[in-house]
């Protein structure tokens, strides 16, 4: 099992145990996590599962696609470290993974 | 469109109005003709058509031939597309004339729509819309409060026509007195000469210069006072923006106007239609308003005001069996995918806690999707927020009378009666 840690932009954590193998926006999804709307359903094309990637994990989780850079770009709120949930495969490297939601999802 | 084809227009457009949509060849199948959609028999034809011919290719119209892209998968293929799929030259089903079209970011590819969307965006970014919530909340009630109780009266007119002109005032700061002629502007913007708004393109040419009078003397008032939070003032302080030639300033304009009133204006009255016709859900509703957030979601699904958006092929491409080639109009019509049971359970069902109501393709996906989701959603929200605390139904007691139009997907009037809260 792999655990993710989410915080919503206010600091509320909230943990969960996921299998290798679907995304960090899924992983959210099915287990209720908020801040997460993934209106698209994970076809890197609406921005709605924007995180932030904690800094000491972006070198692990990597930077953007090029679809994923066109959408994120459009948002807003994008920081260095921004990425589409959707586009992050849960992999047991990333065992321990922060992300943080933005206030407001595009 | 010439006169030979406003004939042949007029001659076809009741053509399936009326008929088992089984009792037509496939081939003649045409989704353009406004008239179905005036008359509120477009489903069936749209499920016919995701059966039997998901890509279907209309070889003959008023408007030329096209594609329809009627199911949710394909639909979201296309848009997600614009390698293969180009929003230029527009994004409506008909051909315009280039010395009557407004430079827009929703009929750009990239990366030209990119940095002209980017300008405008903020004016509707969610951070910017929480501190208008106040303001918005105060004259959805000055709205409500003032309607007749107990008798008769159009909603279109007198809450989602006034709803939707006034935000358009509030985020343009636009002169309040004056704030019909938004509506009209936007009327106009999307109008098939002679369908009753206007009789000719002329006319309607003539119907934007005086919206981009108006708005150039805006501009000019803005730009020589203090900054300031509208979208008027915001453009002509942008560095980005403040040389913009005036028919890419108007086609923004417009843009805005159209897309943040008739979706809106329509949502409005749909909603209360939907519940109308699903007393349950009315039900629901009543005995639970937190659901008003998966309601609203729901009702743009249930709605799709804008029926579909256009796309051009810019190369030869295969979709769905069928070979589209460099050039070909393809249509996307959402009105079909969101009614799509192999995307969305009980799809012609209207459920306010249906889950994952977010996922609808109203709003498109990709690059174009819609800017202004967020506000839309708010004034939602917030109308029915409102609605509840006054009142205990909002009777439908009529027909609806809609729209000729194959894109917007909307009312003209709808009488209704207010029941107040015992």
């Amino acid at each position: 099992m792999v655990k993710i840690h989410f915080f919503e932009h206010d600091g509320t954590e909230h943990a969960v145990e996921v299998e290798p193998g679907g995304s960090v926006m899924l992983a959210a999804v099915i287990n209720g996590v908020p801040g997460i709307d993934a209106d698209c359903g994970g076809a890197c094309s609406c921005a709605t599962c924007h995180v932030y990637v904690d800094s000491a994990w972006a070198d692990k989780v990597g930077g953007t696609n090029p679809t994923e850079e066109a959408m994120l770009s459009l948002c807003g709120d994008r920081k260095e470290t921004s990425r589409l949930s959707c586009q992050i495969a849960v992999t047991e490297e990333l065992d321990g993974l922060k992300v943080t939601t933005p206030e407001f999802q595009f | 469109m010439s006169a030979a084809d406003n004939q042949s227009g007029n001659q076809s457009r009741w053509s399936m109005v009326g008929k088992d949509p089984y009792s037509i060849p496939l081939d003649e199948i045409d989704l353009s003709h406004p008239g179905i959609w005036q008359a509120n028999e477009f489903l069936p034809f749209l499920a016919r058509l995701r059966k039997e011919a998901p890509v279907h290719y209309c070889r003959q119209s008023a408007v030329g031939p096209y594609w329809s892209i009627m199911k949710y998968a394909d639909i979201m293929t296309v848009d997600t597309s614009p390698d293969i799929y180009s929003s230029e030259p527009t994004v409506g089903i008909v051909d315009t004339f280039e010395e009557f079209t407004l430079p827009m970011f929703i009929a750009m590819d990239p990366p030209k729509h990119d940095v002209q969307r980017k300008i405008v965006q903020p004016v509707v970014a969610p951070d910017n819309l929480k501190r208008m919530e106040s303001l918005i909340r105060q004259r959805v009630c000055t709205i409500l409060d003032e309607l007749p109780v107990g008798e008769e009266f159009d909603w279109v007119k007198h809450v989602s026509i006034e709803l939707t002109t006034q935000m358009l005032a509030t985020l343009f700061d636009f002169p309040f007195e004056d704030r019909h002629k938004l509506t009209y502007w936007s009327d106009v913007a999307t109008a098939i000469p002679g369908g009753g708004v206007v009789n000719s393109q002329e006319e309607r040419w003539e119907a934007v210069q005086e919206c981009l009078g108006y708005f150039t003397r805006l501009w000019n008032e803005r730009v020589n006072s203090e900054p300031g939070n509208d979208l008027i003032s915001m453009l002509a302080h942008g560095d980005a923006t403040r040389n913009m030639p005036p028919m890419e300033y108007l086609g923004n304009i417009i843009l805005l106007i159209v897309g943040g009133n008739d979706t809106t204006r329509n949502s409005l009255t749909g909603g209360v239609l939907a519940l109308n016709e699903t007393p349950a859900e009315y039900d629901k509703l009543r005995n639970d308003v937190s659901l008003i957030p998966n309601m609203v979601s729901e009702i743009i699904r249930w709605q799709t005001p804008l029926a579909y958006m256009r796309r051009t092929a810019k190369v030869d491409t295969d979709l769905g069996g069928q070979q589209i080639k460099a050039g070909d109009k393809v249509v996307m019509w959402y009105a079909s995918g969101n009614r799509d049971e192999e995307a969305i359970e009980k799809a012609d069902d209207f459920l306010i806690d249906r889950p994952r109501a977010r996922q609808h393709l109203s709003f498109g996906f990709g690059l174009h999707r819609c800017m202004g989701n967020r506000l839309a959603e708010m004034q939602l929200r917030i109308v029915w927020e409102e609605i509840m605390l006054r009142f205990q139904e909002v009777e439908v007691v009529g027909e609806p009378q809609r729209v000729y139009s194959s894109f917007v997907k909307g009312y003209t009037h709808m009488p209704v009666v207010l029941h107040p809260k015992a």
